[in-house]
């Protein structure tokens, strides 16, 4: 019988593992992906949800998880070009030209 | 039963994926890790009734975003040499224990005991999903959906400002 | 229990032979067409006429050497001819072939699934197959096929935009996503949505051409620009899946036209009660007839128009067509509204 917290758990598990990659890789494209890993964690959760209570609120506050999170790929992508193309690097570590 | 293999052998590709994700060497094999991981989640949305949420998935993750993503991974991995993994602060490994502790958290919190909160309105999922969703985005959430809108416009514009060339 | 899993697995098994003969011998038509229209007579050595010239080619691919470019990327580089091939076919599972078939006497529906998104699902699962044209190029890890890739996936993404504005005119019109409603619906109004939205249609049909990469918008795989782009490293069996899925493509688009445009498997005139006769002919013959009719046109474009430069290309797509369909959208809302 998979229950609502079996959803939960799961969803857990892939916000942890986006956590992880946001904390350890050194790719700034890595990080953006790890990112999108959350959100769709946390799409999981609405979704299931929405399931349980029976409430479609759950699904359209999942499309706008889903647009917000295309607005921030292009965006992002667009100052990972932007900084490629004056430092030549995406090595999170080198980008550190505001860092004390 | 059905549905339970469906939900243990989903749930075991997404977090299989997603652990590929943010461990292989090659970027582009991670782009095509997520892929697969999103496809799996889209078919996770089906099994939960969510078909209309399930395509948009496919259709606009699947097919739009991570495309992005494939095209600037190549624009970028034309003359890189691979990712040198140093590591000055020592931040991978606490990034690992925070990590696991928000993980023990989580688990913790969901299994072992959360107040049910009680069935509040909503109607109902109707198995004419589309309809529902599109009545409720254009008659009750219609002005987030007006300010989502105007998001995505901005932000292809701002897109489009920060990735052209001078020239 | 039989109806759930036999019936659906007998109805997939069918439409997957037929789609690849189909396409095998799409081929053959098209070169035959081709040599016609240049007064020439086409392949005509194997078998009476050239008609069993497909098996020649089907096997000539599986028997030639399998060549893996040097420090190409081994996984990627077999799987991207799957990954262009799989949506070409899945798509077919929500293509009403007919309302009803009778087969060994039993009663069924004419397609393998009724989905209430179908329309949405073969959008998605199109957007699906521009992963193998970008990851084939990339992953021969030479210069031409990585080029090519790039084109014809920018020009997949942009006239998608558009294919897709005119799917939204016949959602509205129909008011349901789901293909076997769409064709239901044109049956209550009375006409095919091909004569309420020509602007639509039009539209469809050039975007359809661009989206297979068909002439003359094929500037990413002619043979006479970029070394036949991003397939060049391929041969054998994985250059044959590439081809399939062409051709499997151009199925795929033509199904979708004749479903949402031309009433699907609707006779002509379907509620003129004196034409009735028309009925006699069983609607998955109408449909395969209104196919073949899009496939054709396909491939007279092909021999007659000039090929598009790849700026011209993509100025058509986003200055002309994509205006034009969203101006079409508001256009029909504004009568949806207005004539109710």
């Amino acid at each position: 019988m998979i229950t609502t917290t079996h959803y939960m758990v799961l969803s857990a598990g892939l916000f942890t593992l986006g956590l992880l990659g946001v904390m350890t890789r050194r790719n700034i494209i890595i990080i953006l992906m790890s990112i999108e890993l959350m959100l769709n964690a946390v799409n999981i959760n609405f979704i299931a949800f929405s399931y349980q209570l029976q409430n479609p609120i759950g699904q359209v506050f999942a499309v706008f998880v889903i647009v917000v999170a295309a607005a921030e790929a292009a965006v992002g992508l667009g100052i990972i070009l932007a900084f490629y193309r004056n430092k030549e690097t995406i090595n999170i570590d080198e980008m550190s030209l505001m860092r004390w | 039963m059905v549905d339970a293999v469906a939900f243990y052998v989903l749930a075991a590709l997404i977090l299989g994926f997603g652990a590929l994700v943010i461990t292989a060497k090659s970027t582009v094999h991670s782009v095509l890790f997520l892929v697969a991981d999103f496809l799996c989640v889209a078919a996770l949305y089906v099994t939960l009734q969510a078909q209309f949420l399930a395509v948009i998935q496919v259709m606009v993750y699947a097919g739009g975003i991570v495309v992005l993503y494939l095209f600037v991974v190549m624009l970028v991995n034309l003359k890189r040499p691979p990712e040198v993994h140093s590591d000055p602060r020592r931040l991978g490994r606490l990034g690992v224990v925070m990590s696991v502790a928000v993980l023990v958290e989580l688990v913790a919190i969901f299994a072992l005991g959360w107040s049910k909160p009680e069935v509040t309105g909503g109607g109902g999922l109707s198995p004419k999903n589309v309809e529902q969703l599109g009545r409720l985005l254009y008659q009750d959430y219609l002005i987030p959906f007006e300010v989502a809108s105007v998001l995505l416009l901005v932000a292809m514009i701002g897109a489009i400002v920060l990735a052209k060339r001078e020239l | 229990m039989v109806e759930a899993i036999i019936l659906p697995l007998v109805k997939i098994v069918i439409v997957l032979v037929a789609v690849l003969v189909t396409v095998m011998y799409i081929v053959l038509l098209e070169r035959k067409v081709q040599a016609w229209v240049q007064v020439r007579l086409g392949p005509m050595r194997v078998g009476p006429h050239g008609i069993l010239q497909p098996l020649a080619d089907v096997l000539k691919l599986f028997v030639k050497e399998d060549i893996t470019p040097v420090r190409a990327d081994r996984w990627v580089f077999t799987a991207a001819p799957i990954i262009v091939l799989v949506p070409a076919l899945i798509a077919f599972a929500v293509i009403p072939f007919g309302k009803t078939l009778s087969l060994f006497g039993a009663t069924m529906p004419g397609y393998i699934a009724d989905v209430n998104v179908g329309l949405l699902y073969i959008v998605s699962v199109a957007g699906i197959g521009i992963y193998g044209i970008i990851l084939g190029g990339w992953s021969s890890n030479s210069k031409y096929p990585l080029l090519a890739s790039l084109r014809a996936s920018a020009q997949l993404i942009s006239y998608e935009i558009a294919v897709t504005m005119t799917l939204v005119t016949v959602i509205m019109l129909s008011g349901t996503l789901s293909m076997v409603g769409i064709v239901d619906a044109q049956l209550a109004g009375g006409w095919w949505f091909g004569f309420m939205q020509p602007v639509a249609f039009a539209i469809y049909f050039i975007g359809g051409l661009a989206e297979t990469n068909r002439a003359p918008f094929d500037l990413p795989e002619a043979e006479q620009e970029l070394v036949a782009g991003f397939h060049t490293e391929y041969s054998g069996m994985r250059f044959a899946f590439y081809f399939l899925a062409e051709y499997a493509n151009m199925i795929v688009v033509s199904s979708v036209a004749t479903t949402l445009f031309l009433g699907g498997w609707l006779a002509p005139f379907p509620n003129v009660s004196a034409l009735s006769f028309l009925g006699l002919v069983p609607g998955w013959a109408w449909f395969i007839l209104k196919t073949f009719l899009f496939l054709y046109v396909f491939l007279w474009v092909r021999a007659t128009l000039p090929r598009y430069r790849y700026d011209q290309l993509m100025r058509l797509g986003w200055k002309w067509l994509i205006p034009l369909a969203i101006l079409n959208v508001v256009v029909t809302g504004l009568l949806k509204v207005l004539v109710k």
